[in-house]
């Protein structure tokens, strides 16, 4: 079955359409990447899976279970995790810190723990701590752990946000152009990155203009324009598209 | 490191400081701990959570009454009723900040404004015929705590600096936890903070309830110390002078204690201008914000024991 | 009837004086997203100025009285919006770039000096306007007597509304300032000095606010030293009801705070009117989060 199906999903900003009726899945264990020129729409199509808009009508499906309308903080808790287009980190805390954001729905202290440090609060926060430290190995910036992300280099931000994202234990992933702004060292790191994520058991989604990045690792692709689904299906399939061919031919064409 | 051993000196000297005053002083110093007990708390809403909150004197005027009315009209002894005048104050403040604490910042600064100037006017026209109009309710009764009877000024210090020792180390913790964390998450960007699963409405609630409860709390150690209240006690200016308090701390605990010591003591020592000690004050207060804009004393970074990690722990397909 | 029209001219001759305030506050905000606190103050500046030039330097005597009010007039904007001025220059420049409630706490600091000063240089006690300097004529409207003055005091609001609408509106300065108060700094990159765009800024509003302190001494005849504060925090109230930032909004705003409060003081409880007034921002504000006429802006993602 299916992880995540979009199913007739609309939404319209006052009268301009920018998701049409669109429907696609994404399985269990595997990396989709959402595809199409610049103003397709496919950072409202994530806006709409993490809970941040609502669309006017259709449904998206999480394991089964309806998520349309669900605040953004339930869908994180659902096991939906998220990175953003515009890097969002919390520029002035460490980046430690800033992983334990993600670490924050998957730990149970209430206020008064919090306050008195009761022994279990202290014992969750150390095992806090200690998973997020995986989580910076994981992505490489261990040894960065007290600087303030703010203070990163721009492709180190976009892992911080890997890293982030991945200590809330998602199921699904959704990373908004990760490889925005990286150099081509720091493009392959990802790509090793992104695998391994996919080796521990997580599902991918991404929006990425690399197309070589998106050729490389991706098993099925989902291509927009004007918010419609122009294609979908395995990456080289969707090249050869004619429709595809059309949408893209003279925008960057070069990069296929 | 310099900071703990100013803390420290700044703790020592509380404690032994009313053996050097005298009772005008010790006075001087109880009104001091009750704007700093204000200003700890609304430091959790405004200064870690960010929310522009400039009504605490309505909470405080919750608190305050709450205890006057229980202890005079049905003899319940003071300290039964702090609990109470907390719990009517967060009660009262989960009610009006429900449909309001999404609101963007300068629209919650009005808001939170008028509530204090709601909660002014009903006192001032004696609501529910419990709160004596404008001449207030006095003839409070004196906090008695295991048969000692509290009177003098020395005697409220050691209670109300004894709360405040007592809210400090509470507030730390909450501030070295993820309550803390996530408080400050939704003051950099509430959009992220809500992206990364934190419930922010639900802890910007929260902020603001325990926020309320606190300045109750505080409303009832200052009935009691005073015996008589009346609504101009809890007007639009307490509310400011609390919220330029924790502006200029920058923050920290700390610093809304020295703070307090400079905004509560100033006007004292001023007293040799006489009529013109308010305006020295009103411009003390835009020097000071010109002179540290950031506040006088920032929070420090968190810390967290955290092993230096080897590279060899690095492993599974990260990049060394 | 008659009373409900009686109270709406009422709500709007004070309301025509609150939008006049709020003008100064919601300008300021579009320019530097700060709460001017101390306008209200200057607002009162501008009511004893008045009473000085007209009363003490006997321009009243001087001059025929209704030319004499003109000359006062158009004298205390100028000197409220000099105030105005040095205020920015002094005690919110230093703080442009600090967090913002830095600079809301300067201007409450500049507030409580305001207020004191006047209270130290006119000393604690009430004033009056002497009562030859208001219009005592009145006209029949809808078969009602009105008080003059309070159709002068409407008339005058509004001609000053629309003279500073259109300026907004038609002229290269005008476009400017709403330049600067949608994006400073495409406005520096277009080569608008937005120093100076500020500065203007704080010449306008102050001097609308003193002019409105003056007209609130013609009409009601008292003034006393913290009357800013009330009349600063109604006005900011208005500024905020119709949608900060927003000029329309501002003027929308303080005419619907003037009727609602004159309607609550007329048929619910005139003690209750402010705590009124509040209640009904409130409501609205939870309908409306910003304000009647604010942008609703979409959180960028």
């Amino acid at each position: 079955m299916s992880l995540l199906a979009l199913h007739e999903v609309t939404k319209v900003f006052g009268g301009l359409i920018a998701v049409n009726d669109l429907s696609f899945t994404v399985d269990e264990g595997s990396i989709v990447g959402l595809i199409g020129p610049n103003g397709a729409g496919k950072t409202t199509v994530f806006n709409c899976i993490t809970g941040n808009y609502t669309p006017e009508r259709g449904q998206i499906r999480f394991d089964g279970a309806v998520i349309t309308g669900r605040q953004p903080h339930r869908v994180v808790e659902l096991g939906i995790a998220r990175t953003f287009q515009s890097i969002r980190l919390f520029s002035e805390l460490s980046v430690l810190e800033n992983v334990l954001a993600g670490r924050h729905c998957r730990m149970r202290a209430g206020l008064l723990a919090c306050m008195l440090h009761t022994p279990a609060m202290r014992r969750e926060e150390e095992a806090a701590v200690a998973r997020c430290m995986e989580e910076l190995a994981f992505v490489g910036l261990a040894d960065r752990c007290h600087e303030a992300a703010g203070g990163l280099s721009y492709g180190n931000q976009r892992l911080l946000e890997v890293a982030r994202a991945l200590a809330a234990d998602p199921r699904l992933l959704i990373l908004d152009e990760p490889a925005g702004g990286m150099n081509d060292q720091e493009t392959a790191a990802l790509v090793d990155i992104i695998r391994a994520i996919r080796a521990r058991g997580v599902t991918i989604l991404l929006i990425e203009h690399d197309m070589r990045l998106v050729m490389q690792i991706c098993e099925k692709l989902v291509v927009l324009e004007h918010g419609t689904l122009i294609a979908d299906g395995e990456p080289d399939a969707v090249r050869n598209d004619p429709a595809v061919i059309e949408a893209y031919l003279g925008v960057d064409d070069e990069k296929w | 490191m310099t900071r703990t051993l100013f803390s420290l000196a700044l703790g020592a000297l509380i404690c032994v400081l009313p053996l050097f005053c005298n009772a005008y002083w010790t006075d001087v110093c109880v009104m001091i701990g009750l704007y700093a007990l204000l200003s700890l708390s609304l430091n959790v809403i405004l200064g870690q959570a960010g929310i522009f909150h400039m009504g605490h004197a309505a909470f405080f005027a919750v608190g305050a009454y709450t205890t006057a009315i229980c202890n005079t009209l049905y003899q319940w002894p003071i300290f039964l009723t702090m609990p109470l005048a907390g719990a009517a104050a967060a009660f009262f403040a989960m009610l009006v900040a429900r449909p309001i604490i999404h609101l963007r910042g300068d629209y919650l600064l009005i808001v939170t404004i008028g509530i204090v100037e709601i909660v002014r006017i009903a006192l001032l026209n004696d609501v529910f015929g419990l709160t004596g109009g404008s001449n207030g309710i006095f003839g409070i009764a004196r906090p008695r705590f295991l048969g000692f009877r509290i009177v003098k000024s020395i005697h409220f210090y050691y209670l109300v600096w004894g709360m405040v020792g007592a809210s400090i180390v509470l507030f730390y913790g909450l501030w070295r936890s993820r309550f803390g964390r996530a408080l400050n998450y939704i003051k950099a960007d509430d959009i992220a903070a809500e992206g990364c699963g934190i419930n922010v409405s639900r802890y910007k609630l929260t902020a603001f309830v325990l926020g309320a409860f606190w300045a109750g709390m505080a409303g009832t150690l200052y009935a009691a110390k005073m015996t008589t209240i009346a609504p101009e006690s809890f007007n639009f200016m307490e509310s400011v002078i609390i919220f330029a308090v924790v502006i200029l701390s920058g923050g920290s605990q700390l610093g809304v204690l020295v703070s307090a010591f400079l905004f509560i003591g100033l006007p004292e020592v001023l007293r040799e201008f006489s009529d013109a000690r308010m305006l020295v004050f009103g411009l003390a207060m835009m020097l000071m914000m010109i002179w540290r804009p950031q506040g006088l004393l920032p929070p420090g970074p968190r810390r967290y024991p955290v092993a230096t990690p080897s590279a060899a722990a690095a492993g599974q397909g990260g990049r060394s | 009837m008659e009373q409900f029209l009686q109270q709406v001219l009422n709500g709007l001759a004070v309301g025509g004086i609150y939008a006049l305030v709020a003008l100064g506050y919601t300008m300021v905000y579009g320019v530097l997203k700060l709460i001017n606190f101390a306008h209200g103050d200057l607002f009162t500046i501008g009511a004893y100025l008045g009473l000085t030039l007209l009363v003490s330097c006997n321009l009243s005597g001087l001059l025929p009285v209704p030319l004499a009010v003109l000359a006062v007039f158009i004298m205390v904007a100028l000197l409220v919006a000099l105030i105005g001025f040095l205020l920015e220059r002094a005690a919110y420049r230093p703080l442009r770039h600090a967090g913002r409630l830095s600079a809301v706490v300067s201007a409450l600091g500049a507030s409580i000096f305001f207020q004191n000063a006047v209270m130290l240089l006119y000393g604690a006690r009430v004033y009056v306007y002497p009562d030859f300097l208001r219009p005592d004529f009145t006209v029949h409207l809808f078969g009602m007597n009105v008080p003059g003055v309070r159709l002068l005091v409407i008339a005058a609001s509004i001609m000053l509304m629309l003279g500073l609408w259109a300026f907004i509106q038609r002229t290269r300065i005008g476009a400017a300032i709403r330049a600067v108060a949608i994006d400073p700094g495409a406005a520096q990159l277009m080569g608008i000095n937005v120093d100076r765009i500020i500065s203007l800024v704080f010449l306008i509003g102050p001097g609308l606010g003193g002019a409105a302190g003056l007209m609130v001494g013609i009409y009601y005849g008292q003034i006393d030293f913290t009357m800013g504060w009330s009349y600063g925090l109604k006005a900011f109230t208005a500024a905020i009801l119709g949608g900060i930032g927003n000029i329309p909004g501002a003027m929308l705003g303080g005419l619907l705070l003037g009727v609602i409060e004159a309607l609550a003081a007329g048929y619910i409880a005139i003690a209750w009117k402010d705590a009124i007034a509040f209640l009904v921002l409130i409501l609205i504000l939870i309908i409306r989060p910003t304000g009647i006429l604010g942008e609703r802006t979409a959180d960028k993602l």
